[in-house]
């Protein structure tokens, strides 16, 4: 019983620590002027973090950090349209990397890159039911393909972390 | 990295979503070409200056006199069309029907250019001269 207490106070460190890292990574990227005249168009590089934490702590703890880090993102820097079209956004593109991880067949760049998109597809998505007009569309195929290059480039990085953070930071029992 | 035939194997597998992705991405832009907002007004202007702004609404026959020579636009049904024109390579009567936001119609020689645009019902102009149409 001791054992799992202590694994508890541990998860939950671990948790903290990776919403807080997703936050700060929200915050710099907000900082960050954007090249390209297409409002929503972002690095997001955010997802170094969701990927990180998809590959060393599982699904449901990535959707947590994820869903997590938009709320309080949200509610310290943006409105609440903003956290609905984040929410959907958030949510679809960690929907389907957790379904691509969990195929076993993909590698963490096509995982990203996958992710990217369907991050930039719910808000889009959202967008086109509030303003009710499909003129948008232009606009997601900029996003579909700017969404691919952000998420090659993230999940590049995040393999690389991914292989040299070691797992024991997120599992298991401190050592003495 | 992975060696031999599993790692190329591996590989496969991403090569293929990645490339579904992309055509994907296409699709999503055939889909916006021919999906794209209507425009609800055609804007003419001859040598940059604008002619006038006509509602795509209402089905009108456009004399334009551009630079050098003569030019018919027609809209009907909520299209434009280049329905004649004077000039000799005949490319803006070849271009056909123009109704989504942003397509146009231009005719080189005579400097013409026709614009699909969203623009104020006040800022229409009838071939008519008719200010408004009450309905």
């Amino acid at each position: 019983m001791k054992k799992k207490s202590k694994t508890n106070v541990r998860k939950i460190a671990v948790y903290g620590m990776m919403t807080a890292l997703a936050l700060i990574f929200s915050y710099l990227e907000s900082q960050i002027p954007t090249f390209f005249p297409v409002p929503g168009m972002k690095l997001g590089i955010t997802n170094i973090i969701v990927v990180l934490s998809l590959y060393k702590m599982g699904n449901g703890s990535a959707m947590a950090v994820n869903i997590l880090r938009i709320i309080l993102v949200s509610f310290l820097f943006g409105g609440p349209s903003a956290m609905i079209y984040s929410l959907a956004g958030g949510f679809l593109s960690t929907s389907v990397m957790i379904l691509l991880k969990q195929t076993g067949k993909f590698k963490v760049v096509t995982v990203s890159i996958a992710g990217g998109i369907f991050h930039n597809v719910g808000q889009i998505l959202i967008a086109m039911a509030a303003l009710n007009t499909n003129g948008i569309a232009w606009y997601l195929t900029v996003l579909w393909f700017t969404g691919m290059a952000t998420g090659a480039l993230i999940g590049l990085l995040g393999n690389e972390l991914i292989k040299r953070i070691p797992d024991k930071i997120f599992e298991g029992e401190l050592k003495k | 990295m992975n060696n031999g035939k599993k790692g190329k194997k591996r590989f496969k597998n991403d090569f293929l979503l990645i490339g579904g992705l992309i055509i994907s991405g296409g699709a999503v832009l055939v889909l916006a070409l021919f999906n794209g907002h209507n425009g609800n007004s055609v804007e003419v202007r001859v040598d940059g200056e604008i002619q006038g702004i006509y509602s795509l609404s209402e089905n009108q026959t456009i004399e334009i006199n551009g630079t050098g020579g003569h030019n018919t636009l027609i809209i009907e049904n909520g299209k434009a069309l280049m329905k004649d024109a004077d000039c000799p390579d005949q490319l803006c009567v070849r271009q056909g029907e123009i109704s989504l936001k942003g397509q146009s119609i231009i005719c080189l020689p005579h400097k013409v250019a026709a614009e699909i645009t969203d623009a104020d019902n006040s800022d229409f102009k009838s071939e008519s001269d008719i200010d408004i149409i009450v309905k």
